[in-house]
């Protein structure tokens, strides 16, 4: 195998594979690191079930070439969790039942992280604009959005006890 | 296929001009990964650029604007200054596609991916933005409407790429507008779009662009349309004789997005509209 080798970091932990030079993020994460939270749903950058983070950006995996993370953070549905401990959006996806059969759930997950990381209190308007790129064949949304909106409270609640 | 990521713009053009096989630049991937995937293209050689710090750097000052052609669409919206010297541009650059998309997708690579339905060119030709092309024997300033010849063709050289692009100078009170029509709010691909730039005198349209994209092969500079402006408060007779110049500059497909008559009325409504949304923001009231 022509082959590429890449040292990066995975949810805070540091990794090194080979893959060939045409193999997406996406199969790397998933075949090589055993990372199956990065699902496929269509691969051409549509569906978002591939959402990870890269330097702190939200992208598709499928549109990114494992030979291209040299170097960089990489974030997936495996890091949101923190010592066993959902993270408040798995909590309030479970609890209002905002999932079904779970394809799209982590790349939803990931997407939402991101969105509250920029925005924590965001309007109906605003998630649904910042999730128009992950479909859901199942739920018809509704209630993605409102386990969001609810997970937001929730952490808005957290900072300021924090405080 | 070899994956290569150079640190120089001198190093990357090296490596394409000295490929005798099918080589392709790497910049956001949104098009061309989705082509390796459907097997489209298969490329021996891909130049990833994003590690050459000169490309992935976005500059905004009211002498002048480079975008990069690693800078992705995200950071357009993210800046300010850029925003309120060129927010027609912005708007453009951030319609393309989803949030996944936009941390990824270049306007540079927009531009080279040569769609008629692209939605940052209309806006950058309107902007008068010119490309920065390198390639082999050095480099050359050229007017973004000279890039795309057609869908999916440029008059980019086998072994030249964009650097970057530039918008000029503003002056006076400008501004400009862009507009497309998708039957979804997101995530669609235009129907039909219009990108106006204007700037003003004691509220006088002094000069216009008027771009139309979606309705030929290319976008389409529509001149008549723009005279029909100038030195007008954009009064309904102006606005009247722009939206007849736009219709007459369509030469649309016909095809289950959209009929001929269709595209055509729609680029006359929504340049109209730009129009309006251009001048208010160039602080002219009617």
């Amino acid at each position: 195998m022509n082959g590429v080798t890449v040292s990066a970091k995975v949810n805070g932990d540091a990794v090194q594979y080979v893959c060939p030079a045409d193999e997406s993020l996406l199969d790397v994460l998933r075949n090589r690191l055993n990372l199956t939270g990065v699902k496929e749903g269509c691969g051409t950058g549509d569906c978002g079930a591939c959402s990870i983070t890269l330097d702190g950006r939200l992208v598709c995996a499928c549109l990114v070439l494992g030979a291209e993370a040299e170097g960089r953070e990489i974030g997936t549905v495996e890091g949101l969790s923190e010592g066993g401990k959902l993270h408040p959006l798995q909590e309030e996806f479970i609890e209002k039942a905002a999932l079904q059969c779970g394809i799209c759930t982590p790349g939803f997950l990931v997407a939402a992280k991101s969105l509250l990381e920029r925005n924590p209190n965001p309007t109906e308007e605003e998630i649904r604009y910042a999730l128009a790129g992950n479909l859901c064949r199942c739920t018809g949304y509704d209630k993605i959005v409102r386990a969001v909106q609810s997970a937001a409270k929730i952490m808005r609640r957290g900072k300021k006890a924090a405080r | 296929m070899r994956f290569e990521s150079p640190t120089t713009t001198k190093a990357a053009a090296t490596l394409l001009a000295s490929e005798s096989g099918v080589a392709h630049v790497l910049a956001g991937g949104t098009d061309l990964l989705v082509r390796m995937k459907m097997g489209s293209i298969e490329p021996d050689l891909v130049v990833d650029i994003k590690r050459i710090e000169s490309l992935r750097t976005l500059k905004v000052a009211a002498a002048g604007v480079q975008i990069g052609a690693a800078v992705p669409a995200v950071r357009l919206g993210e800046s300010d200054k850029l925003r309120s010297l060129w927010p027609g541009v912005v708007e453009a650059a951030n319609l393309i596609g989803s949030d996944q998309i936009q941390g990824r997708c270049t306007v540079v690579g927009n531009l080279c991916n040569a769609s008629p339905a692209a939605d940052s060119v209309p806006a950058l030709i309107a902007a008068g933005a010119k490309a920065l092309v390198v390639g082999p024997k050095g480099k050359r300033r050229v007017a973004v409407e000279k890039v795309v010849l057609g869908p999916g063709r440029t008059s980019l050289a086998r072994d030249e790429f964009i650097e970057a692009v530039v918008l000029p100078a503003r002056t006076g009170k400008s501004a400009d507008a862009y507009l497309r029509f998708t039957p979804r709010t997101e995530m669609d691909i235009a129907v039909v779009s219009a990108a106006i730039n204007l700037t003003l005198s004691r509220g006088i349209v002094q000069s216009a662009k008027v771009v139309l994209g979606a309705v030929a092969p290319t976008a389409v500079i529509v001149p008549a349309a723009a005279k029909a402006l100038i030195g007008t408060k954009l009064d309904d007779a102006a606005l009247d004789k722009m939206v007849a110049a736009c219709r007459a500059a369509c030469n649309p497909i016909d095809d289950k997005r959209g009929t001929i008559a269709y595209r055509t009325k729609v680029a006359g409504v929504m340049a109209r509209r730009a129009a309006l949304i251009a001048y208010e923001r160039a602080g002219g009231s009617k």
